[in-house]
């Protein structure tokens, strides 16, 4: 029986442009990219492929030199078109121009029953040849996970409570059965339960709802009780040497179908939604499309920031940009490279903000949908301790004596206050409510990799 | 604003790095962000979209809580010049008086204290935070209506350069930038600060038959001294010239003499709502500091030995500076307890010291002052402990 877990801490940003519930019929996208910077802890990327190879959906296109079992492979069909390095040669991404239908390389194919019976080698075998593997992420850290470790349970957020979020009950419609099948593969994997937690609150979906061989928990509450970390931390907590693992129903999903179907899928329903775009909606694609012909003809101005995820913790990739590998969602808001006469006092009831200091009226009418752009509204400044991260936390997790342990590079400190409980979305939200304009989630980056690499 | 933006890009190159006045950048943007919210975007990685909050909307929010004290202020050093002088006079001649007064102290105040900011920020190549926008206002709030202005000055030069520049600036003092002032003056003139200064008095005024400039505090310790009831000398205090200036109701409101910006419970406490309402200052300091001050009366009530002891302990709310400590001072966020269990801590150790002090301690008629310097100095501890505490409930879950 699962648990009941009310949050009260945290903000809903109620952003104009939410995706209308259908899912659009506008031609697939050209290209597909994976990028080695989409995860963390990857030591070396060692490309496989060379421009003008052709491969196959799970074809495998580099690996990672530090643990060679970790395979990433093609999303879609089709020729390797750009092998992308930066600086340094480092690898930035593979593009992949697509068929025009999408084949996988063949993977071993189960019925429910010999799935049933499947051992746990033979399982992440399959899962680390095909590149399905790479939808687990290990915490401490959030790093692709470690197949010779053994997680103490294994975590799925079942809905997503960030800004203009894809809602989840529309884009895992009709996957019952896979997601049944990717749960009792992730079972095989940890030596505790595996948790598939909804919002009380939000329709939840039969996917979820009929779930068997998991733990059903539901939370209350406001963003970030979709965060998994959250969730990890009221169910589970991670302590010292613990490992926990989590994934996206769209990873559940996608193992699912390996094992039933004997193929890699990476399909999946995105949102595309933002005040800029003209008409949000939902996509079918694949991992790593290119936003492109999403947003032709599609975007109400031209001076727009495409962003790859949500508001929160995506990330700003360009009109010509590609999704990256875990992301859901499109955003389109305004870019705000404006000035503003006397922005620091004159009163606004437009001005998002959690706070409500003098002017800022927002806080009269949350349920009014607001266009909000990129501006930071104000000059990165001296902490100020005012509480306020405080408020947006719902861990037992002092955020500003953690912030301050990462600053000071204090490593016992960081531990003790909680590090291995956090990675950036769970902070995110204070990095939108600083007074003083910190990069909080970068802070919180830096914080996971000193401890990750000592 | 056409012209002025275009202007300031014009200029702004020249304040780059590289530029001729490349010296003066943070001279430059804190002028330049203060006419312009600035054209910066969010970075690629991370939040997308940022608060409509910023550091200088903050600090004008507790501003504005002050100025209800520093209207009535105003009002009040020229009600108490004319109340000892006798004089009749009007409203508007008391706000004129008390205008001439009080203002050239704000100016001086800002004025000395944003240049020192603003000398700090081009040594040190640190922005100018806009923290000073708030203790500039402080700090004449809490001086005697009579002070010199060439000690609200040095008291301003040293408060800002030792006790806020000298530990890396705003954000990292450890005490009240203000009451560092005030305890600058208190302990480098105390003749100038204590005795009869609470009321404004040219040189050579004559002031009526049977003045006192005595405060309450003052009252209560001599009439202790005396082995008279306190409520009862504060009852016929001001007899001939000023009936019932410290009965209780006149406490509140504050038209007695004082601090420029603190006599008025009344004032504070609508400051304190501004406060609470828009979530500026934390209301658990401001209630916990009263519930201090109001326990340790009744306690003091009853191991009483001594008439200020047997004074009632609502009256300790009421009289010298814990109303205006406890909302402005004892609240602000760098040098009060940074946890939210550390904050009731905090609050009420202020409260009970204070009276503590003001009740045991002759030396120092009013205890606040000393009290929130005093538990600045205890926050890290207090938050130590909670800290700890948190760290202590992560380390009892695990099993390494």
């Amino acid at each position: 029986m699962g648990k009941f877990i009310r949050l009260k801490k945290g903000f809903d940003i109620n952003l104009a442009g939410k995706a209308a519930l259908k899912i659009s019929n506008t031609e697939q996208a050209e290209t597909f990219v994976i990028k080695p910077d989409d995860f963390h802890g990857i030591y070396m990327p060692k490309v496989l492929v060379k421009e003008g190879d052709a491969v196959k959906a799970g074809s495998p296109l580099f690996h990672d030199k530090k643990n060679e079992k970790i395979v990433f492979t093609a999303p879609v069909s089709g020729e390797v078109v750009e092998v992308k390095r930066g600086e340094k040669r480092k690898l930035l991404e593979i593009k992949i121009l697509a068929d025009k239908t999408v084949e996988s390389l063949s993977f071993n194919k189960y019925s429910v029953s010999d799935l049933a019976n499947l051992g746990r080698e033979q399982t992440i075998q399959q899962l680390l040849s095909s590149g399905a593997w790479i939808n687990l992420v290990q915490r401490p850290y959030g790093i692709v996970a470690d197949p010779a470790e053994t997680p103490k349970s294994i975590f799925i957020s079942a809905f997503d409570s960030h800004p203009l979020a894809p809602d989840y009950s529309f884009i895992y419609k009709g996957q019952e059965q896979f997601f049944q099948a990717g749960v009792d593969v992730l079972k095989k994997l940890t030596t505790g339960p595996v948790h598939v937690n909804v919002h009380s609150e939000r329709e939840i979906s039969p996917v979820f709802a009929q779930v068997k061989n998991a733990e059903l928990n539901k939370f209350s509450g406001p963003h970030p009780s979709g965060c998994v970390g959250v969730q990890i931390h009221h169910l589970d907590p991670i302590n010292k040497a613990d490992v926990v693992w989590t994934i996206n129903p769209a990873g559940v999903i996608q193992m699912g179908k390996l094992f039933l179907n004997g193929i890699l899928d990476t399909t999946k329903v995105i949102a595309v939604a933002g005040s800029e775009v003209s008409e949000p909606q939902y996509y079918k694609t694949y991992a790593g499309a290119s936003v492109k012909k999403f947003l032709a003809n599609n975007v109400k101005s031209e001076h727009v920031r495409v962003i790859s995820g949500n508001v929160l913790t995506g990330t700003a990739v360009g009109k010509e940009g590609h999704l990256g590998f875990y992301d859901q969602m499109i955003t389109v808001i305004p870019e705000g490279d404006h000035h503003e006469f006397l922005g620091w006092i004159t009163p606004s009831a437009s001005k998002v903000s959690f706070h409500r200091a003098w002017g800022l009226f927002s806080f009269l009418n949350r349920s009014k949908e607001a266009v909000v752009d990129s501006n930071t509204h104000g000059e990165p400044r001296a902490f100020v301790q005012t509480g306020v991260f405080e408020q947006v936390v719902p861990m037992d997790v002092l955020p500003t004596h953690l912030l301050k342990a990462i600053i000071a590079e204090d490593y016992d400190d960081m531990e003790a206050l909680g590090i291995y409980e956090v990675i950036e979305e769970d902070l995110a939200l204070c990095e939108f409510v600083d007074v003083s304009k910190h990069n909080v989630q970068s802070i919180v980056r830096e914080g996971i990799d000193l401890l990750a690499n000592a | 604003m056409k012209f002025l933006r275009n202007t300031l890009d014009k200029v702004k190159h020249d304040f780059e790095k590289g530029g001729k006045y490349e010296k003066f950048y943070y001279a430059f943007e804190a002028l330049e962000t203060f006419a312009f919210a600035p054209n910066t975007t969010a970075g690629n990685k991370g939040v997308q979209i940022r608060d409509g909050i910023d550091l200088k909307r903050l600090m004008m929010t507790v501003i504005i809580a002050m100025v209800p004290c520093l209207i009535f202020g105003i009002f009040n050093v020229g009600h108490q010049h004319f109340l000892a002088t006798g004089q009749a006079a009007t409203m508007m001649d008391k706000f004129w008086v008390g205008a001439l007064q009080v203002l050239p102290i704000v100016i001086v105040s800002y004025g000395v204290g944003l240049g020192v900011e603003f000398v700090f920020s081009m040594i040190r190549r640190h922005p100018v935070n806009e923290g000073y926008l708030v203790t500039g206002m402080l700090i004449p709030l809490v001086m005697p209506p009579d002070i010199p202005l060439w000690q609200v000055a040095v008291a301003t030069i040293f408060a800002v350069i030792i006790g806020k520049e000298a530990f890396g600036g705003t954000g990292m003092n450890v005490v009240n930038i203000a009451l560092t002032a005030r305890a600058f003056l208190y302990f480098a003139y105390p003749t100038q600060i204590s005795g009869e200064v609470w009321a404004f008095l040219p040189e050579g005024a004559k002031t009526v038959a049977g003045y006192s400039g005595a405060t309450p505090l003052a009252v209560a310790a001599q009439s202790s001294t005396d082995g008279t009831n306190v409520v009862a000398a504060l009852d016929s205090f001001g007899a001939g010239w000023a009936e019932g200036i410290y009965s209780f109701s006149n406490l509140f409101l504050g038209a007695m003499p004082g601090s420029i910006g603190e006599t008025s419970t009344l004032m504070c406490l609508i400051g304190a709502f501004i406060l609470w309402a828009t979530g500026t200052g934390s209301w658990k300091i401001i209630v916990s500091v009263f519930a201090g001050a109001w326990a340790m009366g009744l306690l003091l009530n009853g191991l009483a030995v001594n008439p200020y002891m047997e004074m009632p302990a609502h009256y300790h709310l009421v009289i010298g500076g814990l109303a205006f400590g406890a909302v402005f001072m004892a609240t602000d966020p760098v040098t009060a307890a940074q946890t939210e269990t550390g904050k009731w801590v905090y609050g009420f150790l202020i409260g009970l010291f204070t009276v503590l002090i003001r009740v045991f301690n002759p030396a120092y008629p009013e205890g606040i002052m000393l009290a929130i310097l005093l538990m600045n100095v205890f926050a890290p501890l207090i938050d130590y402990f909670v800290v700890s505490a948190n760290k202590n409930r992560r380390l009892k879950r695990a099993t390494v």
